[in-house]
């Protein structure tokens, strides 16, 4: 079973979402996620601004086998991308929950309230 | 559905590899990272389980006059034992059945390795053939029981040295032996190995094949000896930087060969007839196969993609990939007539059109890239 942080919240679509103290909430990929898409090679984040609708697919994450969506954990507008992983994709693979993707302000302070724990995730992803 | 395994199915998962549902096969996709196995296979030495393709006997009286009428290469290119041709087996259509390798031994003795999940179709398709043109000759798998025979390939720089290495007696019947040629050694610690240079990475290399019983014992002695084990993805991106045809991906029974790449494999040229050949006559060659690499950022190139030609004309991505050797995202592509090595394309991915470049196949060959 792969690693699963306690502390932060899991779409059943492999994200990981981190509450900010800010109010932001910080997105990536799980380590179930990017072992089982292998080396990755290319990453395209959202643009800072735009406004998303939770479930909307919002970056891409390509390994060398596949293609993978990733879709916005809840609704909001991206605040902040993280370029490092855009110019270093393999670092995802080297530290999935380290190497964050974007930063959402969430439309609603609560959504995050609705998303799977850990324990609840790990039976999605084991 | 249960998935059918190899004999090296215990041997992966002890290794810990990633397993994958492959046309039916509970297969290795990689063993860690695929980039670190394809560049251990481009720089030293690497092993594929290639158990799952299928092994075929031919034997009687006149083989070669059968297979004269059944592929679509002319085995009368196969004058000396031991030597061995690439070929495809065409419907009356002149589409693909499958491509494979045919291995010459004797006048009563040809054999065949076909594609893990064409096998049953190509065995049926010998078998009818068989039949229609009462050849009389016995037709047998070596996939599946008491015979049955597994194939390891082992690929690399340094593979060839590490087969000797582990199976002493191959080297005095292969030290001399050219590419696309077999021996058959006796007395090895694996039983009868056959010993093939041949692969399907772009690499110096040998394909072995030993009974299926011996073929653990001969990858736990190949690992044992320094030989990196490798999956089928890293075998995908080796065989697309060699520019090498997939079935499935790059060729099917919906594609003229012609239009594939493949016209080098095929014999327009003699007075022999075989299966398929009035059709692709008929058809002739209506696109061609090249390379693309991929010039701008946004994305990977992958199948089915569509290319859009500066005057329009387009054709479609049959395979594509990122290459761990040049760094860059490449593929393999059905293109218009129109278009000239060199050419600038387009590409669609997802909501953008980013620009190719057309370029010769193969992009790389025995660890050198070849196109840029």
């Amino acid at each position: 079973m792969s690693n699963i942080p306690a502390d932060l919240k899991y779409t059943e679509s492999h994200e990981w979402v981190r509450a900010e103290a800010d109010g932001t909430v910080t997105v990536g990929i799980t380590e179930y996620a990017q072992e089982a898409l292998g080396d990755i090679v290319f990453v395209e984040l959202p643009k800072v601004g735009n406004t998303y609708t939770a479930g909307d697919d919002c970056a891409v994450v390509e390994s060398v086998k596949a293609a993978s969506d990733i879709y916005a954990p809840v609704s909001g507008e991206v605040v902040a991308v993280n370029d490092a992983v855009v110019a270093s994709p393999e670092s995802i693979n080297a530290d999935a929950y380290a190497n964050w993707m974007f930063k959402i302000k969430p439309s609603d302070a609560n959504a995050i309230n609705g998303l799977l724990d850990a324990d609840a995730y790990g039976k999605t992803a084991g | 559905m249960t998935l059918n395994a190899t004999p090296l199915n215990n041997a992966h998962r002890a290794l810990g590899a990633r397993m994958v549902d492959f046309g039916g096969w509970d297969m290795p996709v990689n063993y860690g990272s695929q980039i670190e196995e394809h560049h251990a296979v481009r720089i030293d030495v690497g092993m594929f389980d290639v158990a799952h393709m299928c092994v075929v006997d031919v034997k009687g009286a006149n083989v070669r006059g059968f297979l004269r009428g059944l592929l679509a290469n002319n085995v009368d290119k196969l004058q000396v034992s031991g030597k061995a041709l690439y070929s495809c087996m065409l419907t009356p259509e002149g589409t693909v059945i499958d491509d494979l390798i045919v291995y010459f031994f004797t006048e009563d003795w040809f054999r065949i390795v076909v594609n893990a999940g064409t096998a049953e179709k190509d065995v049926a398709w010998m078998q009818k053939q068989n039949e229609a043109t009462k050849a009389g000759l016995t037709i047998t798998q070596r996939r599946d029981g008491a015979n049955a025979m597994a194939l390891i390939a082992v690929q690399g720089p340094n593979a060839r040295a590490k087969v000797w290495e582990v199976i002493p007696q191959s080297k005095d019947a292969t030290a001399e032996m050219k590419p696309f040629n077999v021996a058959l050694v006796p007395g090895t610690a694996f039983g009868e190995a056959m010993v093939a240079r041949t692969g399907y990475t772009g690499e110096d290399g040998f394909e072995i094949g030993v009974p299926a019983d011996q073929a653990e014992k001969l990858w736990n002695a190949l690992a044992a000896a320094g030989v990196k084990p490798a999956g089928l993805g890293a075998r995908d991106t080796l065989r697309l930087e060699a520019g090498m045809n997939l079935y499935g991906s790059d060729m099917d029974e919906t594609v003229n060969p012609l239009d594939a790449g493949l016209a080098w494999t095929i014999d327009l040229v003699s007075e022999r007839d075989f299966i398929g050949k009035a059709a692709l006559q008929a058809k002739g060659q209506n696109q061609q196969f090249l390379g693309l690499i991929l010039r701008e950022k946004g994305g990977v190139l992958r199948s089915h993609q569509k290319v859009i030609a500066a005057n329009g004309d387009t054709g479609e991505i049959t395979s594509g990939t990122f290459s761990p050797t040049m760094q860059q995202t490449i593929a393999l592509a059905r293109l218009p007539m129109s278009v000239q090595v060199g050419d600038t394309v387009h590409v669609e991915i997802r909501d953008k059109k980013l620009a190719a470049s057309v370029v010769k196949l193969p992009f790389v060959r025995n660890g050198k890239i070849l196109a840029a």
